[in-house]
């Protein structure tokens, strides 16, 4: 039966396989003298036993079936949203990438109404980097038109 | 004696000047903000406003840093009991006798007893923190790398024992912790690891875009798009103050959870989590009435607050005297003095005593702030509850973004909390903690660096470890408590870990 510590403990065995297969690239040293790839080895050694006793020992663990992810649509919104503004914050600038951001999770997630996403979004973007950049000196990106 | 009451002297001249005094009043405004607000637990707050602090010297950064975390551990009470909502994880024992006493009409008292209690173990464990960080900073003078070392496997065993729910998860969490933390450039030789080509992770990974991900992002995605809730109990000015009866009743649990608080502050772990939980089982096992816990029982509120604010200043003493963080928060706070040119560790008292007193002496003025904002302006922390999520979450994420990005002016910081947003999402939803994470990315270079030079240090032998007596007998330590997580595999019981996280879930043990 799929259980919780099984699903993790799988993961966690394939992440140790590839930073073993990823750490050949780097010189390991020796016992008495680890290399660059020294500590990766043996953490992700250590990572590998936990993760399968965690397979091995966790039939009694939760089911995975009983794990709701009823907020899904939510968490892959704002997940986008996050990404936009990593693609977007030293393209467009901050203000405009924050006012897009906003009004897409209020107009488009949250379905609130035009005038409020609007208005809501702009304020905090405008608010906030007069806060941080303009009274703080915490300097946030520009963009090619100055916003 | 003398000379700590001169010490203290000094911090105060430092805690009592203008600006410091209102980046202490910032900060607790701030913190109980974070504590009040769901979504926003003290890491994240801390995390988010550590670009804030960039203009300011060391010892106002720190001193509002720290106004934050004391801050949110005050605030997270009031939604505890208003609404039964634990502002941050710490309040979650709150809930259960704060909001009963809520609901018979006793909120007003409940938070009396809640900002009394936090205040007394806030300020009697300062003076705990005050007698104890120096003389354990300059015990640490002995320590060389081997000692360091292997304090360090002690903590990040510590924090995996106690961790509430099985150990073996927590272990696996701090070994993932640690590998994140192997990403970046191998300060001894030069080697850039597991950055594909990724400038910007020479560096490493940043504890603030993974402190962030792991706590405020998963929070986010965990909660957004929940119904918000919408009953209130609103107290008036004039019940705010409680019976005698119940002053009576709250006396020795605030005197015990402020004792405990401050012990297991001083342990690697989630302290104040752990104190809270820790002090209504205590309280509990002690009632001559055990039965009206879950009832409204005063000593219900006033042992978990006292010991979750006491545990906040329990976690400072290694943070301040050894330079080893005990926790996420420790943690956050580490590499925000790092961020400043501050290096934490036994040389700090007698390098900046200023910084050192002046952030004790921050901690005294503080508590009095919190104590005076808390009660009479508790009407206006809760209107901010009735901001709808659907609105206050996408605010939220804002200053996740903003905050992010800000420490290192870096887009890639905001890539790694999103990773780590998605990651800490579905370790939430699989029931594992999340933060051995943030200690083990920490932690990572200075366990590694500790290793290697003390291999140096012995030509590669590593008998180093066990012929030293402070490193041996911390190692000694260390092996204690693995056998004593191993034990519930092999006898298949529940120790009391499990039985913790059960309480917590609020599910009875068969």
């Amino acid at each position: 039966m799929l259980t919780t510590d099984r699903v993790a403990g799988g993961a966690l065995v394939l992440l140790a396989l590839f930073t073993l297969w990823e750490s050949r690239r780097l010189p390991l040293g020796s016992l008495r003298q680890p290399g660059p790839a020294g500590a990766p080895v043996v953490l992700a050694l250590v990572l590998l036993g936990l993760g399968a006793v965690l397979v091995l020992t966790g039939r009694r663990a939760a089911a995975l079936s009983g794990v709701g992810f009823p907020e899904w649509r939510h968490a892959v919104a704002i997940l986008a949203v996050c990404a936009f503004a990593a693609l977007a914050l030293e393209r467009l600038g901050y203000r405009a990438t924050v006012t897009l951001a906003l009004a897409c999770l209020l107009g488009v997630v949250e379905r609130k109404g035009i005038v409020f996403t609007a208005v809501f979004s702009l304020a905090l973007a405008l608010a906030s980097f007069l806060l941080f950049d303009t009274l703080l000196r915490v300097p946030l990106p520009r963009g090619p038109l100055g916003l | 004696m003398a000379e700590t009451l001169g010490n203290l002297a000094v911090g105060f001249g430092v805690a009592l000047s203008p600006p410091v005094l209102f980046y202490a009043f910032v900060g607790c405004v701030v913190g109980t903000l974070v504590g009040v607000l769901p979504g926003v637990g003290p890491l994240a707050g801390i995390s988010l406003l550590l670009p804030a602090t960039f203009g300011l010297d060391a010892t106002r950064a720190i001193v509002m840093l720290a106004g934050i975390y004391y801050g949110a551990m005050y605030g997270g009470s009031t939604t505890s009991i208003l609404m039964r909502i634990p502002g941050e994880a710490a309040s979650v024992m709150t809930c259960i006798d704060g909001y009963a006493m809520a609901r018979k009409g006793r909120a007003g008292a409940a938070l009396a007893i809640a900002a009394v209690g936090s205040y007394v173990a806030g300020t009697v464990s300062v003076v705990a923190l005050m007698l104890l960080a120096p003389p354990l900073a300059a015990f640490a003078l002995r320590f060389g790398p081997p000692e360091y070392f292997a304090l360090l496997t002690l903590g990040l065993l510590v924090l995996a024992y106690m961790s509430s729910g099985s150990m073996l998860r927590a272990l696996a969490m701090a070994a993932l912790g640690l590998l994140f933390g192997m990403i970046g450039i191998d300060q001894m030789t030069g080697y850039f690891r597991f950055a594909y080509g990724i400038v910007e992770l020479g560096d490493g990974i940043g504890v603030v875009p993974v402190a962030v991900g792991l706590f405020g992002l998963a929070e986010i995605l965990a909660t957004a798009g929940q119904p918000t809730p919408t009953e209130i109990v609103k107290p008036r000015l004039r019940e705010l103050l409680p019976s005698r009866q119940e002053w009576r009743e709250s006396a020795w649990p605030i005197g015990r959870g402020t004792v405990l608080g401050f012990l297991i502050g001083i342990v690697p772990g989630s302290a104040h989590i752990i104190a809270s939980f820790v002090s209504y089982a205590v309280e509990r096992k002690l009632a001559k009435r055990p039965e009206e816990f879950g009832r409204g029982a005063v000593a219900g509120v006033a042992g978990p607050e006292s010991a979750n604010n006491s545990a906040t200043s329990g976690a400072f003493v290694p943070m301040l005297a050894l330079g080893v963080p005990s926790g996420p928060i420790p943690a956050v706070m580490l590499a925000a003095l790092m961020v400043h040119g501050v290096s934490p560790g036994p040389l700090l008292v007698t390098q900046q005593p200023e910084l050192f007193w002046g952030f004790i002496a921050s901690m005294y003025v503080g508590n009095v702030v919190l104590l005076i904002l808390n009660l009479p302006l508790v009407g206006v922390f809760v209107n901010l509850l009735r901001v709808p999520y659907p609105i206050l979450y996408p605010s939220i994420l804002v200053f996740c973004i903003l905050g992010v990005y800000a420490v290192n002016s870096s887009v890639v910081d905001i890539w790694i909390m999103l990773v780590m947003g998605a990651l800490g999402y579905v370790l939430r939803k699989l029931d594992f903690e999340t933060a051995p994470i943030v200690l083990g990315v920490v932690l990572a270079p200075m366990l590694e660096m500790a290793l290697r030079q003390s291999l140096a240090m012995s030509d590669g032998r590593y008998a180093i470890f066990v012929a030293r007596p402070i490193s041996g007998v911390l190692l000694a330590g260390a092996a204690a408590l693995v056998l004593l997580g191993l034990r519930p595999l092999v006898t298949r019981t529940l120790d009391w870990r499990a039985r913790l996280a059960l309480a917590a879930k609020g599910e009875e043990h068969p």
